[in-house]
C-alpha cells in the first residue's frame, strides 16, 4: 500500500501523525518478530538445559605437595566429605590427617597396634562406612574408623578428624597365622571377615551381632566358616556387601567366586590372557568390579544369573591406550571411576554409560588415587611419595546416546536391556535412562489412536465435505469444534474410570462390535438398495448418518448385551482370565486399547477438521467438469478430488500424530504408565509426555534425571516441529496449487 | 441361471456406484457426533445425579456361609456378574442361575465398618424397606453416617431420649444442630480469616526485620528505630493474636457441647459430637418438592463452598475460582501479544520468506505438546526468571521463594504462550475479512496506515479478536498437563485474592478445575466415594468450556453476516 501524501506544509500535527506511523510499523514488526522469538526462545532454553548432559567432563591439577607422614609405604588414603581433611594410613600403622590443600598435618598417630605384630594387609569395608581393618603378622586384626565431626564454632566450620575402634581397640583374632590377605565386611545383622594366612588358606569367620532389647547391647556371636579351599595364590579377595560372595583373584588374571552361604565355589575362570592383574576394587554398591590389568585394560565384571547358575561376567572394558593400569579411583556416589596408567595418565570414565570423559597426562605416574565423596576432588600419591590434588567437574556422566536408546547391561540384570527406572529409595542405585521403552509407549499409544482416529476422521471429513446437506454440516461442524475442545483431562478420566471397566467387563462387546459394525453398516445400505424408491425418495440427500445412527446404536446395544452371555457360553464366564490362560495375552485393565479410544477421540477432530477443510476448498468447477462427463459423484471423488485434496490429508494426518503422540492427561490416566516395550494391544505403556508429568515434581533441580526430563521434552519438541513444519509446508504448496487452479 | 447373475449384476453394479462407501463415511460421521453426544450424555447423567438425595434401604443380608446381619445404606449400581466369575472369586454358591445380580452398596459411617462401600448379591437380601426415620448425617471427617436417631446429649447427660416422641426429639436436635452451625460459622471466620490475617501480617513482619538485618547501608540509630517499630507491632498482632484465642476457645467449648446418641445398622449406639455434622435429613421422609429443594440446596454448596475430606466431599469454590483468577490474567497477557502478531502477519509483513517462517512459527506453537510448554515454564519462568527476581525484590525471604517457585504468574504466562496461536489465527482470519474497499477509502481520505488500522481495521476485527481469546480461554481453562509443573496444586490454603494486603497474590498457588478433576479421580484415597464428585466437576468443566466455545461459533457467525453485506 502507498505511502500517504501529505499536500504541501507539513505541519506538526503531520510530523506527529507521521511518527505514529513509523512507530507503529516498528512496534507491530516487532510484536511479529515474537512469535519467531518465542518459539525460538523455546528451542534455545531447552537446548541450554540440555547441553551440560553431552559436555565432556574437566580435570586439572590444583595443589602438590611433598610427603606427609612417615617414610613407610602408603596403605590407603582417603578424603573426606568436604574435601577438606584428607586420610592416609601407612603401612608401619601411622596414621595422618592431613589438609588437603596444603598438606599441612592436623593430626598424627598410630593405630592400637599390639607390641611384636607387624602390618601384613589392609581392607577397607565401603568408602561411605570408613570401617577398615588391617591384617597383622599373628594372625589377629585391628578394626578401626577414621571419622570426622563438624562443629560450627564462630560460625565458621571446623572438621576435627578421629580415629574410632567400633570394636574395640583389643585386635580381634581371625586365625593363627599371619594373615596376607584379608577382607571385611560390616552390616547391621553380622561382621564377616575373611583371610588368606601365609599358609596358603583361606579363613573366614562372622560375627552375628545380638541386640538386647532392654539395653540396646549389642554382642558378637562368633561363628568359623569352613570356605572349600583355592587353588590360586591371591591377588586381591573381594568381599560382597551382602556378605554372600567372595571375589578370589590371582596376579594371572583368574579367578575363584565363592558362595559364602554354600561354603563353595561357584565359579572358576580366567579374566584375561597375558597380562598382570594391577588392581581390583568394586565399583558404587558392591556389585559390579572393576579389574585392571597391565595391558592397560580396565574392565567392569559382576555376576549374572544365567540358566539357574551363577556366573562372574565381563560386562563392558574401558581403555585409553596400552599403557598397563597403575590404580582404579571408584566414585563414591555414581557408577564412575578414574584410572591411572603406568605413564601417569589420568582418565576419567563411567561405567553405566560406557563414557570416556576426560583425560589428562600427571606430573608422575602414581601408586595410590582417592576420590573424595563429592566426586569433585581426587587425591593422588606418586611413586615418589608426592602428593597431588586435582579438581574434577563432571556433573552429568550419566547420559550417552547408547544409554538413551541402544540395549544396555545394568548391575544384576540377566541380560542387556532397554529399561527406564529414574529413582530407587537407596543410594547405590544405578539410574536407567532409556528412551526406548518410553519412545515405543510414546508411538504404541499414538499408532492405536491413529488407527481408530484416521478412518473414523477422513471418512467422516469425505462425507461432511463432499456429500452432506449444508443444513447438516451447520450443525456438524460446530459438534466436532465442540468435541475438538474438550478438555482432555475428562476425556483421561473418562476413559480412567468408566470405559477401562467397561472395556474389562464387557470384553467379548469390544470384539463383536469391531467386527459388527462395519459388517453391519453394509448389510443394512444393501438393505437401503432394496427399499422401493418412492419411499427413498422422501429422504433427502446427504442425510445419510442422520438414518444410519440407530443402526449403529442398535449394533451397540445388541453387542453389550450379548457380551454376557457369549462370556459365559464360550469362556467360561471370565474372558480375561480365558485370554491369560488360554492364549497367554497379558491383560490390564488401563491398556493401549482404552488408550487408543480415548486418545482416538481427542485426534478425531483435528485430522477432521483439517481434512474437510482441504476436500471443501477443492476449486469446485474441477467437480462440476468430472460430473458433467459422466462420472458419479463417487468417481469424481475418487478420481478428481481426492487426488487433489491428499496433500492436505496427509497434512491432518501428520498434525493429528503430532498432537498424538504430545497428548500428556489421557495417557496419564489411562494407563498404569509402566515402561514396557510390548506391542500387546491390551498392556499399558508409559509414554515420554506422561513420564515428565508423573517425574519432574520429584526431581532435583539441575540434576541429571531433570535434565533427562528436559531431553525428553526437547526430543517430544523436535519430533512435532519436524511434523508440523513438514505439514505446514505442504498446506501452503496446496494453497498455492488451489490458487492456480 | 439367470436370477442369480441378475442379482450378482445388481450387486456389482451397486458397489460401483460407490454407494456402500458412501454410507460407511456417514457411518464415520454418525459415530464421531454418537460418541460425542453420548459422552455429554454419560456425564450429565452421572454428574447432575450426584446431588439427588437417595432413599435410603434397611435390609437383611445373609450371604451363604455367613449369618444374618442388617444392612443401612444408599443402593448404587447393580449390575449382572457370571456365575463362575462369582465362583472364582470365592463364593460358595449352590444354584442353577447363569448370573447373579450384584449391588453396590454405600454404607457410610467409615469410622465403623472401615469402608464406605460393600458389593453384596441381591438374591441374598431379605426383608426390603425404606423406614421413613432413617437419618443421614453429612459429617467433617469419616463420610456419611447412616441410622437413627435416639438420643439428644448436652454435657454428656440425655436431655430428650428415644422414649420421647420422635417428633420433639427430632426438633430438639435440629435446633441444636443450627447452634452448632452457627458456631462452626463464626469458628472458620476466626480461624481462617481474622487469625490468618494475622499470620499474614506476623509473616510480613518476620521477613521486613530480616530484611533490616540485609540491609547493611542503614544506620545504627534508624536500625533500632526500624526494630522498635516492628517490636511494637508485633507486640500489638500478638495482643491481638490471644484475644482470638479466647474467644475460639470460647467458642470451642460451646459447640462440643451438645452430641446425639444414633444407632448403626449393627444396632450399637454411638455418640456423635454436633460439632462434627454439616447436614442431618431423612431421604425417606421426604417428598419430591423436598427432594429438589435439597437437591438445589447441594448443588450451591457445590459451586460455592470449600472442599472437606481430602476433596471428596463439600464443594469446588476454590478450583472455580482459581481457574477463572488464573484465565483472566492469561487473557490479558495473551491479547495484545496476539492480536500485534496478527496484524503483522496479515497487514505489515511482505508475503516472501519471513512470512512464511513466522507462519510456521505460529504453526508450530500451536503443535507443540503442552507438557513441552510446562517444562519450558518451569526451567524458564520459575527456576531462572523467578529466581533472579527472588534473588533482586525479595531477598529477606530466601531461601524460601517468592516468584522462585510455581504459582499464578508462571502458570498464567506458560498458558499465554500455549493460547498465543489461537488468538493470532482467530485474529488473522478476521483480518482477511474486512473488505479491502474499506482500507483503501481510509488510505484515500488521507488517513496514514497506523490511523486506518486504529480507527478503520481494529475496530471491524474486534468480533474476531473476541472469538479468539475466548477460545484461547476455553482452551486454558481445560489444559491441566503444563499447570501440574508450574503452580497447581490439590489443595491451597487461601485463595490468590484475599483481604491480605496487597490483595492479589501472583506469586501464590492455586486450584484449578481440570487438576481437581486429576487429583480426585486418581490420586484420591477414597476413589469410589469421590467419583460422583468428580462427574459432577467434569460435567461443569464442560458446560464451561461448551458454553465459550458456542459463544465464540455465534460470534464469527454474526461476524461473517455483517461482512457479507460489505463485500458487495
Amino acid at each position: 500500500m502507498s505511502e500517504p501524501v501529505f499536500a504541501g506544509r507539513t505541519s506538526r500535527f503531520a510530523q506527529w501523525r507521521k511518527f505514529k506511523d513509523k512507530a507503529a510499523v516498528a512496534g507491530i514488526t516487532a510484536g511479529g518478530s515474537g512469535v519467531l522469538m518465542a518459539i525460538l526462545l523455546i528451542f534455545f532454553y531447552l537446548l541450554y538445559e540440555i547441553m551440560p548432559l553431552f559436555q565432556s567432563a574437566h580435570m586439572e591439577q590444583a595443589h602438590q605437595y611433598g610427603r606427609v607422614g612417615s617414610e613407610a609405604p602408603t596403605l590407603y588414603l582417603a578424603v573426606e566429605e568436604q574435601a577438606e581433611v584428607g586420610f592416609r594410613l601407612a603401612a608401619d600403622g601411622s596414621y595422618s590427617f592431613f589438609r588437603v590443600a596444603d598438606g599441612s598435618p592436623v593430626k598424627e598417630g598410630r593405630l592400637a597396634l599390639p607390641a611384636d605384630t607387624e602390618v601384613t594387609s589392609f581392607t577397607i569395608d565401603s568408602e561411605t562406612s570408613r570401617i577398615f581393618a588391617v591384617g597383622l603378622s599373628d594372625g589377629r586384626m585391628v578394626i578401626a574408623r577414621h571419622h570426622y565431626k563438624i562443629s560450627y564454632p564462630n560460625d565458621e566450620r571446623l572438621i576435627t578428624p578421629v580415629i574410632q575402634y567400633p570394636y574395640g581397640r583389643e585386635p580381634i583374632r581371625l586365625t593363627e597365622d599371619a594373615l596376607h590377605k584379608i577382607a571385611l565386611r560390616d552390616s547391621d545383622e553380622a561382621m564377616v571377615a575373611i583371610g588368606y594366612t601365609a599358609a596358603g588358606r583361606i579363613e573366614a569367620r562372622r560375627w552375628v551381632k545380638e541386640e538386647d532389647f532392654l539395653s540396646e547391647e549389642v554382642t558378637l556371636a562368633e561363628e568359623t566358616l569352613n570356605l572349600p579351599d583355592i587353588d590360586i595364590k591371591p591377588h586381591t579377595l573381594l568381599l560382597g556387601p551382602t556378605q554372600d560372595w567372595l571375589y578370589v583373584l590371582s596376579a594371572k588374571g583368574q579367578y575363584r567366586l565363592i558362595d559364602i552361604d554354600e561354603k563353595e565355589v561357584t565359579d572358576a575362570g580366567v579374566m584375561f590372557d597375558n597380562a598382570q592383574l594391577t588392581d581390583a576394587r568394586f565399583l558404587l554398591g558392591g556389585v559390579s568390579l572393576l579389574i585392571s590389568n597391565s595391558a592397560g585394560e580396565t574392565a567392569q565384571w559382576f555376576n549374572v544369573n544365567a540358566d539357574g547358575a551363577i556366573h562372574l561376567k565381563k560386562i563392558r572394558s574401558f581403555r585409553s591406550d596400552d599403557s598397563g593400569i597403575a590404580t582404579v579411583g571408584p566414585e563414591q556416589r555414581r557408577k564412575g571411576f578414574v584410572t591411572v596408567n603406568s605413564e601417569g595418565q589420568l582418565d576419567l570414565y563411567y561405567s553405566t554409560s560406557q563414557r570416556h570423559l576426560a583425560s589428562e597426562q600427571l606430573p608422575s605416574p602414581v601408586t595410590q588415587v582417592a576420590m573424595a565423596p563429592r566426586a569433585e576432588t581426587l587425591l593422588m600419591e606418586t611413586q615418589g611419595g608426592d602428593f597431588l590434588v586435582w579438581k574434577i567437574e563432571n556433573e552429568h556422566p550419566e547420559v550417552s546416546w547408547s544409554v538413551l536408546w541402544e540395549k544396555v547391561w545394568y548391575e544384576s540384570y540377566p541380560e542387556p536391556d532397554y529399561t527406564w527406572q529414574s529413582s530407587a529409595s537407596n543410594n547405590d542405585f544405578e539410574p536407567k535412562y532409556s528412551f526406548s521403552p518410553l519412545a515405543f509407549g510414546t508411538l504404541k499409544a499414538a499408532f492405536y489412536a491413529m488407527v481408530i482416529a484416521a478412518p473414523l476422521a477422513i471418512c467422516g471429513a469425505i462425507y461432511t465435505a463432499y456429500f452432506m446437506a449444508p443444513a447438516m454440516r451447520r450443525k456438524v461442524k460446530p459438534l466436532i469444534e465442540l468435541m475438538e475442545a474438550l478438555p482432555t483431562v475428562i476425556l483421561g478420566f473418562l476413559a480412567g474410570l468408566w470405559l477401562a471397566p467397561f472395556i474389562e467387563k464387557h470384553l467379548p462387546a469390544v470384539f463383536s462390535i469391531f467386527i459388527f459394525l462395519p459388517v453391519g453398516v453394509l448389510l443394512f445400505a444393501w438393505f437401503w438398495n432394496f427399499i422401493p424408491m418412492r419411499y427413498r425418495k422422501h429422504v433427502p440427500d446427504g442425510w445419510h448418518p442422520l438414518i444410519i445412527a440407530p443402526v449403529i446404536i442398535a449394533i451397540f446395544a445388541l453387542c453389550v448385551s450379548m457380551s454376557a452371555p457369549v462370556e459365559r457360553l464360550m469362556f467360561d464366564g471370565d474372558m480375561r482370565a480365558w485370554m491369560t490362560a488360554e492364549l497367554g495375552i497379558s491383560f490390564d485393565q488401563r491398556n493401549a486399547l482404552v488408550v487408543g479410544i480415548a486418545m482416538g477421540f481427542a485426534v478425531i477432530p483435528t485430522i477432521f477438521s483439517i481434512a474437510e477443510d482441504a476436500i471443501f476448498s477443492v476449486p469446485k468447477h474441477l467437480s462440476y467438469g468430472s460430473l458433467a462427463l459422466g462420472a458419479t459423484p463417487w468417481q469424481t471423488l475418487v478420481g478428481v478430488v481426492m487426488p487433489t485434496a491428499s496433500p492436505g490429508i496427509f497434512s491432518a494426518l501428520m498434525i493429528g500424530m503430532g498432537r498424538a503422540v504430545g497428548e500428556t492427561m489421557i495417557v496419564l490416566m489411562a494407563t498404569g504408565n509402566t515402561p514396557v516395550m510390548d506391542m500387546n494391544i491390551f498392556e499399558g505403556m508409559r509414554t515420554l509426555a506422561a513420564n515428565i508429568a508423573v517425574e519432574i515434581g520429584e526431581t532435583e533441580v539441575d540434576s541429571s534425571h531433570y535434565r533427562v526430563l528436559f531431553l525428553a521434552a526437547f526430543v517430544l519438541f523436535m519430533f512435532t516441529f519436524v511434523v508440523n513444519t513438514v505439514a505446514e509446508v505442504v498446506r501452503q504448496r496446496l494453497r498455492n496449487r488451489y490458487g492456480n487452479l | 441361471m439367470p436370477m442369480e447373475k441378475q442379482k450378482r449384476d445388481s450387486f456389482t453394479e451397486w458397489c460401483r456406484s460407490g454407494e456402500p462407501f458412501i454410507w460407511v463415511n456417514a457411518a464415520a460421521v454418525s459415530l464421531s457426533a454418537i460418541a460425542v453426544v453420548g459422552l455429554l450424555i454419560l456425564l450429565a447423567v452421572r454428574g447432575f445425579g450426584h446431588f439427588w438425595p437417595a432413599d435410603v434401604m434397611q435390609a437383611t443380608y445373609t450371604a451363604p456361609g455367613e449369618s444374618a446381619r442388617v444392612l443401612i445404606g444408599e443402593r448404587v449400581q447393580k449390575e449382572s456378574v457370571p456365575i463362575e466369575q462369582l465362583r472364582s472369586a470365592g463364593f460358595d454358591l449352590d444354584t442353577d442361575k447363569g448370573f447373579l445380580d450384584r449391588e453396590l452398596i454405600k454404607l457410610g459411617n467409615r469410622d465403623v465398618t472401615g469402608a464406605d462401600f460393600s458389593w453384596i448379591l441381591s438374591d441374598f437380601l431379605s426383608d426390603i424397606n425404606y423406614p421413613e426415620d432413617i437419618m443421614v448425617l453429612e459429617r467433617r471427617e469419616w463420610g456419611n453416617f447412616y441410622g437413627y436417631l435416639r438420643g439428644v446429649k448436652e454435657d454428656g447427660r440425655t436431655v430428650t431420649g428415644a422414649e420421647q416422641n420422635p417428633d420433639v426429639l427430632r426438633e430438639e436436635f435440629a435446633s441444636r444442630l443450627d447452634r452448632a452451625l452457627e458456631l462452626h460459622e463464626k469458628i472458620e471466620k476466626i480461624e481462617k480469616k481474622d487469625i490468618g490475617a494475622i499470620n499474614y501480617r506476623m509473616e510480613k513482619l518476620r521477613l521486613r526485620e530480616r530484611g533490616l538485618e540485609l540491609d547493611e547501608g542503614l544506620s545504627a540509630e534508624e536500625r533500632s528505630a526500624k526494630q522498635t517499630d516492628i517490636d511494637a507491632e508485633r507486640a500489638a498482632l500478638d495482643a491481638e493474636y490471644r484475644v482470638y484465642q479466647d474467644e475460639l476457645a470460647g467458642l470451642y467449648q460451646a459447640i462440643n457441647r451438645d452430641s446425639i446418641v444414633a444407632e448403626e445398622m449393627s444396632g450399637r449406639q454411638v455418640e456423635l459430637r454436633l460439632a462434627k455434622i454439616v447436614r442431618a435429613f431423612e431421604p425417606n421422609a421426604m417428598d419430591v418438592l423436598d427432594k429438589i429443594w435439597f437437591y438445589l440446596a447441594k448443588f450451591v454448596e457445590f459451586l460455592t463452598d470449600e472442599p472437606r475430606e481430602a476433596n471428596t466431599e463439600g464443594g469446588i469454590f476454590p478450583a472455580i475460582f482459581g481457574t477463572v483468577i488464573m484465565v483472566i490474567i492469561m487473557s490479558i497477557i495473551v491479547t495484545p501479544f496476539g492480536v500485534v502478531a496478527a496484524v503483522y502477519l496479515r497487514e505489515y509483513a511482505r508475503q516472501g520468506l519471513m512470512n512464511r517462517i513466522i507462519r510456521i512459527a505460529v504453526n508450530n506453537l500451536a503443535g507443540v505438546p503442552s507438557i513441552v510448554y510446562g517444562v519450558f515454564g518451569l526451567g524458564f519462568f520459575i527456576y531462572f526468571l523467578g529466581s533472579e527476581i527472588d534473588q533482586v525484590f525479595f531477598p529477606e525471604a530466601l531461601p524460601a521463594p517468592t516468584f522462585g517457585t510455581p504459582g499464578l504468574l508462571w502458570a498464567s504466562l506458560t498458558l499465554a504462550l500455549l493460547t498465543l496461536p489461537v488468538v493470532i489465527v482467530a485474529t488473522e482470519e478476521g483480518l482477511s475479512r474486512i473488505p479491502k474497499a474499506l482500507r483503501e477509502g481510509s488510505l484515500a481520505l488521507g488517513a496514514t496506515k497506523a490511523e486506518t488500522l486504529w480507527r478503520v481495521v481494529l475496530p471491524m476485527t474486534s468480533p474476531a479478536m473476541m472469538t479468539g481469546l475466548i477460545l484461547a480461554v476455553a482452551r486454558a481453562a481445560g489444559e491441566v498437563a503444563p499447570l501440574m509443573l508450574v503452580g497447581v496444586v490439590k489443595l491451597a490454603p487461601t485463595l490468590p485474592v484475599n483481604g491480605n494486603f496487597p490483595y492479589f497474590h501472583l506469586d501464590q498457588k492455586f486450584m484449578h478445575l481440570g487438576f481437581h478433576i486429576y487429583d480426585v479421580g486418581f490420586q484420591s484415597p477414597n476413589v469410589e466415594a469421590a467419583r460422583p464428585l468428580v462427574y459432577a466437576t467434569a460435567l461443569l468443566l464442560v458446560v464451561i468450556i461448551a458454553l465459550l466455545n458456542l459463544s465464540a461459533v455465534a460470534l464469527r457467525n454474526h461476524l461473517r453476516e455483517k461482512y457479507k453485506s460489505l463485500e458487495l
